[in-house]
Formats: C-alpha cells, sequence, structure tokens
C-alpha cells in the first residue's frame, strides 16, 4: 500500500491536516506516538480561542491564527464542541503597562482585528469587582473566548476517520528513507512493516525537529517552554466572567486568569524554557509563583481549593514565527507555539495549499463523503445530560451520573466507549468525558468509573439510536 | 413528589436522622444518595469499630451501613439511590429540591431539608503536591472503594501519606489489595493516632512512621508512578523512595458544594455550612449534620449528629414559626482551627452530646481552653492535649451564661502555668475525648490479627466517655 499522504504527529495540528486532506480524493494515514489523538501540547494549554490581536503583523502566525481563529469559530459550533463568549480583559497594573495600551490596540489592528478597545479602570472593575487593586487601565477583546481544548482534535481525528483516514495510533516514526517517484518509506516502531507514501507532513510537535531531520532538514531546534497552569475548584467560577490578561512581554503573553469552558477558573501558565521534551512535571517554585500572582490578580482565588494542576509544553523554536515550509514532497509544520489550537484549521488549509503545489492532486470528494461529527458537549454553559429529562426518559443511563463532581453520566461513558475513536485508557475517557477530573479526583467515583471502563457490558455501537428509538 | 423532610445524603448521620424523624411521627421522610448503595463512608470500610456510641455494639463497617440503612426503612422512610440532588433552592419561604436519577428529574418541596453530605479527603492536587500526573496516585477513598468494593489488587510498594487514625485504614487496606507499605509520612514532629495503632502498624508489617517529613515531588515513568521526594523538613535533605502507590489520607474537607450553591452561609473554620447548635443553618427550614459540619468525627458521632438534627427539625415542623432572633457566632481561635456547631441561638439549646467539638492546628499539653464573651470568661476546661486532626471536646454547660445579644463568644487556649509538674500520663486522650477513629476508620483494631494483641488493651482502657459524665483519674489534676 502506498499512501498518498502520511501525517506524523495527531496533535491538533496533524489531526486538521488530516481532516482538511479527508476532503479529497486521496488516502491518508494519521501517525500518532501515543496512544490517543491530541496528547501533548494540545492537551494542556490555557485553552482560549484567540483573535490573534497579539501576534506579530505581517506573520504567517498572525495570518494562520486570524483565518483558523474564524474557521475554528464556525466549526465548534456545527460539531457542538463547548464554547464560551467570555471576552478577554487585558489589564495594565503599572503607569508604564497603561502607556504601552495603545501600541498594542494598534498592532491588534495591523492584525486585522479590529473589535479591541480601551476601558477606563472604573470599567474594569465594573467588568470585574473581584480584580485586585491597583489597575491602572485597559483594553476590551470581545471575541477572545474560551473553548473545550481535548474535543477539538478529537473532533478532527473523528471526521478524518469516517471520511475514510487510517488513523494509526502508539506509532513512532523512526527514520525516512527516500523511495521512488519522490516519495518516502517511513520506519515506525514498534514491530510493524514500513509506511510508504508519496508525500509526508511532519506535525510532530515537540518532536518536530527530530523528524525534519529524518528528512534531511536542519533549519530549526524545538526548545520545549514549559508552562505550569492551576486549576481551581468551579465554586470560584463567579469570581470572574472573562478572561484576565496581562500586558504580553516579547516571550510570554504572561501569566492570565480565565475560566474555563468546564466551569472552573485557570490560572498560568508560568514559562520556563527546559531541555527535557517529556518534561511535563510541575514544580513547587512554579506553582506558588502563579499562586502569588493569582493573589494579586483575583485575591478571592486564595480562599478557593485548588482541582487540579498541570503542565504543557510549547513546542518553540529559536524562530520567532511558524516554521511551515514544503520541501518537494514533504511539508513541515513546527515552532507552532501556543497558538496552534486557534490556529489548527487555518494551518491545515495552508498546508493542503503546499500540498497541493508541490504536485498532490486536490479533487474534492463529493459532498456529503465528509461530515462534521456531532460532539458530546462537555461544557457547563448549555444543558448536559443529566439536566434533559427527555434525554433521561428516552435513555435512562444519562440519569445515572457516574462522577459526582463533574456529573458526568454512565451513558455518556457508554458512549465514549463505542465511540469511533474509543479511549485507550482512564486519560482518554476523562478528556472524552470529564469523568474524573472534579475537586475529588476520583475519591467518590475512581473505582466506579474504573468499573464501568473495564466492563464490555456496553452494547458495542448503535447505543444511543437504540435508546432514542426506546423513547418514542 | 412530595416530602415532609428531604434528607440529602444516606451515611450515618443522614439514615439515622431518617429513623428518627419517622420514630417522631414525622409522615413523609425521603432520603437521597447519588450512591448505588445506603450507607455513606462505612460502606467501604472494612474493618470493624462501627456503632459503639449509637448502636451500643462494634459491627464491621458494611454491618453498620445495612443495619442504619435497615433501620431507617423498617420504620417507614423513603430511600431512594442512585439519585442526585441536583439543585436545591432555599430562601426561607419555602425550598425545592432537584432529584436527577435514571427515573428522571423530579421537583421536590419538602417543608424541611437535612444536609447530610459527609466530607472527603483533599487530593493530591489541592495539597499541591508537584511533579508529574502519574497512576498510581489516591486517597484512602478511592483505595477502600476499588479494594472492598471493585475487588482491584494492588500490587507494588505503596507510601502512605498522614499519620490519623484514617491512614492506618489505608494500611490495613493496602495489605489487603497485596500492596507493601513502605512508611507513613507525617510533617508533624509526631504521629496523631493512638500509640497502638502505629505499634500494631510497626509490629505486624513493619511499617515506619517518617516524621517531619513531607512529599515534596511525584516521579512517574511511562505513565505509572514510579517514586516520591520525600524531604526532611527539620535538616532540609532530600530522599528518593521508590513507590507504585502513593496514598493521601486524612486532611478532610467537608462536601460542601450543595450547601455554598444553595447559598448557605459558610463557616469559615469548618468550611461546612454554619450552624448553631440545634443544627440550622443560615436558612430557616435548612438543617446540616454529620461530617459535612465537622470533618471527620468517628461514624457514630455522625449519626448522633443526625438524631440531634432529627429532633431540632420535628420541633421545627411542629412550631408556629421560626425564630428569627440573631444569633451569637462562636469562634475558635489560633491554634484551634475550628469549632462545631458555631453559632448559638436564643433558645441556647444544648448541642449534640452536651458538647462543642473542636479541632487543634498543633500539638500542645495541658491546654486549657477558655470561652470568652466580650471579655467575660464563660468557662474554663481542665488541661488538656491538643493533636492535629484529633478531636478535641467541650462540654456545653457554658451556653447558660452566653449573652443572647453579647459579641461572638471566642474560644481560645490558655497556656499551662510556668513549672507545672503535671505530666504523668498525659499521653492519654483527655476532657471526654473518647476512642474511636475517624468515619473511615476503626474504633479498635481488633480485627487485625497482628494488632490485635496490642490494639485491643488499648481500647479497652478507652472506652469512651457516656455523654455527660467525665472519666474519673484521667485529667491532669483529677
Amino acid at each position: 500500500m502506498i499512501w498518498d499522504v502520511a501525517i506524523i504527529g495527531g496533535g491538533v495540528v496533524g489531526t486538521a491536516i488530516a481532516r482538511e486532506l479527508a476532503g479529497y480524493r486521496l488516502r491518508c494515514v494519521l501517525l500518532e506516538a501515543a496512544d490517543d489523538v491530541g496528547t501533548g501540547t494540545s492537551k494542556a494549554n490555557t485553552a482560549i480561542l484567540h483573535t490573534g490581536f497579539d501576534a506579530t503583523p505581517g506573520t504567517l502566525e498572525s495570518r494562520l491564527v486570524a483565518r483558523g481563529s474564524a474557521l475554528l469559530r464556525e466549526y465548534a459550533e456545527r460539531t457542538g464542541i463547548a464554547v464560551e463568549r467570555t471576552g478577554a480583559l487585558l489589564v495594565a497594573w503599572t503607569a508604564e503597562q497603561a502607556g504601552s495600551l495603545d501600541a498594542i490596540a494598534g498592532k491588534s489592528r495591523a492584525n486585522g482585528y479590529t473589535g479591541i478597545r480601551s476601558v477606563s479602570v472604573a470599567e474594569v472593575y465594573e467588568r470585574e469587582p473581584s480584580l485586585g487593586p491597583g489597575a491602572a487601565g485597559g483594553l476590551w477583546i470581545p471575541d477572545e473566548w474560551v473553548i473545550d481544548p481535548w474535543s477539538v482534535s478529537l473532533a478532527f481525528a473523528t471526521e478524518a476517520v469516517r471520511a475514510g483516514v487510517t488513523l494509526r495510533l502508539g506509532t513512532r516514526v523512526t527514520g525516512v528513507s527516500a523511495a521512488g517517484d519522490g516519495g518516502f518509506e517511513l520506519a515506525v516502531a514498534p514491530g510493524a512493516g514500513p509506511v510508504r507514501c508519496r508525500f509526508a507532513v511532519n506535525a510532530a510537535g515537540l518532536a518536530s525537529d527530530q523528524v525534519d531531520r529524518m528528512f534531511g532538514g536542519d533549519g530549526f531546534t524545538i526548545r520545549p517552554r514549559k508552562g505550569e497552569l492551576i486549576v481551581f475548584d468551579k465554586l470560584a467560577r463567579p469570581l470572574l466572567s472573562s478572561i484576565i490578561l496581562p500586558v504580553p512581554t516579547t516571550r510570554t503573553k504572561g501569566v492570565l486568569v480565565a475560566p474555563t469552558v468546564f466551569g472552573n477558573v485557570l490560572l498560568g501558565p508560568t514559562a520556563e524554557d527546559v531541555a527535557d521534551r517529556s518534561d511535563t512535571a510541575t514544580s513547587a517554585s512554579g506553582l506558588s509563583a502563579l499562586l502569588a500572582a493569582g493573589r494579586r490578580i483575583l485575591p478571592g482565588l486564595e480562599q478557593e481549593e485548588v482541582t487540579a494542576t498541570y503542565a504543557g509544553l510549547r513546542a518553540a523554536t529559536e524562530h520567532a514565527d511558524y516554521q511551515v515550509a514544503a520541501h518537494e514532497q514533504y511539508v513541515r509544520v513546527a515552532g507552532i507555539r501556543s497558538t496552534g489550537l486557534t490556529a489548527s484549521l487555518g494551518i491545515a488549509e495552508h498546508v493542503a495549499g503546499l500540498l497541493g503545489e508541490a504536485g498532490l492532486p486536490l479533487k474534492p470528494r463529493p459532498a456529503g463523503e465528509r461530515a462534521a461529527p456531532r460532539m458530546p458537549y462537555l461544557g457547563e454553559a448549555g444543558p448536559r445530560p443529566y439536566q434533559e429529562a427527555e434525554r433521561i426518559a428516552a435513555d435512562p443511563a444519562y440519569g445515572e451520573i457516574a462522577c459526582h463532581c463533574e456529573r458526568v453520566t454512565r451513558g455518556e461513558i457508554r458512549d465514549a466507549l463505542a465511540s469511533d475513536i474509543p479511549p485507550a485508557g482512564l486519560d482518554a475517557l476523562r478528556r472524552r468525558t470529564r469523568a474524573m477530573n472534579g475537586r475529588c479526583q476520583a475519591f467518590y467515583c475512581g473505582a466506579a468509573v474504573s468499573a464501568l471502563f473495564g466492563k464490555a457490558e456496553f452494547p458495542a455501537a448503535g447505543a444511543r439510536e437504540a435508546g432514542e428509538g426506546r423513547g418514542r | 413528589m412530595d416530602a415532609d423532610v428531604l434528607i440529602v445524603g444516606a451515611g450515618p448521620a443522614g439514615l439515622t436522622a431518617a429513623a428518627e424523624l419517622r420514630r417522631l411521627g414525622v409522615p413523609r421522610v425521603l432520603v437521597a444518595d447519588r450512591e448505588a448503595e445506603p450507607g455513606g463512608v462505612p460502606r467501604h470500610s472494612w474493618h470493624t469499630g462501627y456503632g459503639l456510641r449509637d448502636r451500643h455494639r462494634v459491627l464491621s463497617g458494611p454491618a453498620y451501613a445495612r443495619a442504619l440503612a435497615d433501620a431507617a426503612a423498617r420504620v417507614g422512610a423513603e430511600l431512594r439511590t442512585g439519585c442526585t440532588v441536583t439543585g436545591l433552592r432555599a430562601d426561607g419561604d419555602a425550598s425545592s429540591a432537584v432529584l436527577t436519577s435514571a427515573s428522571g428529574i423530579e421537583e421536590v418541596q419538602p417543608g424541611a431539608v437535612l444536609l447530610a453530605t459527609g466530607c472527603r479527603e483533599r487530593p493530591r492536587a489541592a495539597r499541591l503536591v508537584p511533579g508529574d500526573r502519574p497512576i498510581g496516585v489516591l486517597t484512602t477513598g478511592e483505595l477502600q472503594q476499588r479494594v472492598y468494593l471493585g475487588g482491584e489488587r494492588l500490587e507494588g510498594l505503596a507510601l502512605i501519606v498522614g499519620v490519623e487514625h484514617v491512614s492506618f485504614s489505608a494500611a490495613v487496606t493496602l495489605a489487603h489489595a497485596g500492596a507493601r507499605v513502605t512508611a507513613l509520612v507525617t510533617e508533624h514532629e509526631r504521629q496523631q493516632s493512638y500509640a497502638a495503632f502505629r505499634l500494631g502498624a510497626a509490629l505486624r508489617w513493619g511499617v515506619p512512621v517518617w516524621t517531619s517529613s513531607a512529599v515534596t515531588r511525584v516521579t512517574g515513568a511511562s505513565g505509572r508512578l514510579a517514586a516520591v521526594e520525600v524531604t526532611d523538613l527539620a535538616g532540609g535533605k532530600t530522599r528518593t523512595v521508590a513507590c507504585d502507590w502513593l496514598v493521601f489520607t486524612g486532611d478532610w474537607i467537608p462536601d460542601h458544594v450543595l450547601a455554598r450553591s444553595s447559598g448557605l452561609a459558610l463557616d469559615a473554620g469548618t468550611r461546612g455550612p454554619a450552624v448553631d447548635t440545634t443544627l440550622a443553618t443560615s436558612v430557616p427550614g435548612v438543617f446540616a449534620a454529620g461530617n459535612l459540619i465537622h470533618a471527620a468525627e468517628t461514624a457514630d458521632i455522625a449519626a448522633l449528629s443526625g438524631r440531634h438534627a432529627a429532633r431540632q427539625i420535628a420541633s421545627f415542623l411542629a412550631a408556629a414559626a421560626p425564630s428569627a432572633a440573631p444569633r451569637v457566632p462562636v469562634t475558635a481561635e489560633s491554634p484551634l482551627r475550628w469549632i462545631s456547631p458555631n453559632l448559638v441561638g436564643a433558645d441556647r439549646v444544648a448541642p449534640s452530646l452536651g458538647r462543642f467539638i473542636l479541632r487543634a492546628a498543633e500539638f500542645r499539653r495541658l491546654a486549657r481552653l477558655a470561652v470568652r464573651q466580650d471579655g467575660r470568661v464563660l468557662a474554663r476546661s481542665r488541661p488538656l492535649r491538643l493533636i492535629p486532626g484529633r478531636p478535641v471536646y467541650l462540654r456545653a454547660s457554658w451556653l447558660t451564661r452566653v449573652d443572647p445579644g453579647g459579641g461572638p463568644v471566642r474560644v481560645g487556649v490558655e497556656l499551662p502555668p510556668a513549672g507545672s509538674l503535671c505530666v504523668t500520663g498525659l499521653d492519654r486522650p483527655r476532657l471526654g475525648e473518647a476512642s474511636g477513629g475517624v468515619a473511615a476508620v476503626p474504633g479498635d483494631r481488633r480485627a487485625d490479627r497482628g494488632g490485635r494483641r496490642v490494639a485491643a488493651g488499648a481500647a479497652g482502657a478507652r472506652r469512651p466517655d457516656p455523654p455527660g459524665r467525665r472519666r474519673a483519674g484521667q485529667a491532669c489534676g483529677a
């Protein structure tokens, strides 16, 4: 079998590219080293749907974030992925920072985002009454929203798989050799034979420089930048209504406080350059720095319980901009630091264009062969299954709450197990349902959810259809 | 669906309250519990020691849970399991609750509500222990459900964080599940459970207690727990300890979500709803009992708190109009962490068992509790010993001296006079501190073979006081 395209890396960027290419008459394979899609940077970020207001004007990042942002808003609506239109309040805490606000607004306009406007100190506190003292000014960015980050990669991958893309999880590319017709032979581990392809896309995130070298590139090195984050209890959610941003520096967007679509409050990230690409450990110093920042920004947080802490690695390089380029039949998509989630669909479109220019025939499939999936709604703002009387009447499993903190029902866990890309482990189940992600961290439900996960009593497919039929 | 009283939570407090309300002639008593089986935490605590003070016999956790549920059902309380109270609106005029279960979404308008939602242990994330996030890090609650309800085997090496009663319970569970406990780790300079528990653990499994130590980092390998870093808090030295399981025990927090989201005032100390001695919350008609208001007491103490609440609820339902008189706050001052109940009403009703429950943040010997209002001393306790995580009881005999129109009642600690010679026998609990562990643990360890010789004798010497009677010959100077 010779694939038309092999995509290396099943993060939000790789799955978006797979989804994009699934719209054409192509045979594609998506290779992911981990046992699930979206397990790297894609799962551990600030979950913000950016406008790109603070990008560097004229860069590829600026253009693809703007394009991807528009596409993802529309896609989330279509697939039912949770989004909250919170808006962001960028707060200046010193006179010097206040003096830079005009420049930030000007940069935003240069990036094509004109919704930004400056707000008075009074309006800052009117919008966010729980904010700590000392704000010196602010900017209101109404189109910075928060999104469910886990469901995005999963929706892209689900759409791709349903349209015929082959997803190979647990498959790491270990070497590349040239094949005839300008194509490649990819050695993979563990065990299986090589993957032959005509075109290859490197979307390997934190490993993208290593993969790039396999293809003969040497233009960049990944310099992982760790970001630690703290998730506060849902009971803290009334403390704020929008994303609270600091004035960014050249190095980082800084420590923000944001609502999550799951109903929590997020504080972070730190920014620390690390050597180890697998080091996603939190640190005592990182957590205490965040708590100190949180105390200043939103003093009420101090009284609230912490539900989770985690760290993610941004796939930064020595270059400021994205590293996206085609070299004959190979396209590398690297250096997608912290805007990958927002830009993903824009990047995918751009990559498809590059592949077309490189000679990949892009013949669209007939309409209907690729359709956006309907994803389980994991947000807190809209109705969840346990709140829907008709749904419970049709299928009582949606009334049986298994995870109490997050109010995840047995029906939702069953559906996740029977989905197109079933969870390989409990962590993957968490990302699909929110089960065990709550304040008790499995004190109450760990045993019960594990038992549901391990049990085969659940129907393998078509459970929901059967349930709907019963309710008539 | 209608009910005179809706009880949220079918643990020891809720079930005991239900039975008592029926006994007092309240017709429709509905108990809702989100778990599949009634009984609360004792369901998955397979050791003995339950029921001492409320049922006057000693049962295993599951047997105790069944006995309470049967007793409530026998007298006609309606038990609904697999049923979550997903909403509660309480504004003083009327209460309305939303119940969600496999049979749908129902609304109940009860005449009174009793919140008995219990407590849980703070997990690793809430304790801000840094490091990786591997599989193998849990709380005692999850551990016991996995082992006793789920029948899971956990093999390998385990480390336990905490040296309270519940920590030894976790050690028993781990041994039962096939794991070997390397040590119990505590930040305190000494353990907080009975000496007999520690000795039992040491004798049977050779488990040491590492004091003045903290787990400061978690390290995973391939997604599973591999090792933890333990720091000696005195010297600052760290060492790496290989382990497959890390169990965080104790550090209780009330399950106050429903209370808080329905707008009840919380007590800053207990973090449960603020309650007066009748266990009435800030909203008329809404009461709270059990470990929601004192996390965590033994199951029998929680049960008796439920019985006390039931009697007060019955009076509330019979009264023409609820009392609107202001209540006097009762606060605990450092090194005391909290006191429960934490309000005194104008009627100055005695609390459950005629005493207040307190917790201390520090170890203290020969500490006297002093109760003051507006500078006036209402009472002083005998000298007693404070141990973090262990109950301190304060007789409520001073309630009649509270000025209902006065300022807050403050309970503080007075240090012993210099040169006090009274040091003998102070390793024993005093001022009515009774035997019996925390809710998830036994009152004694007679079920454990190795611990038997040591613990049985110790438990015999530590039979609890009947309410209102003080033990002779224990208090310093008595």
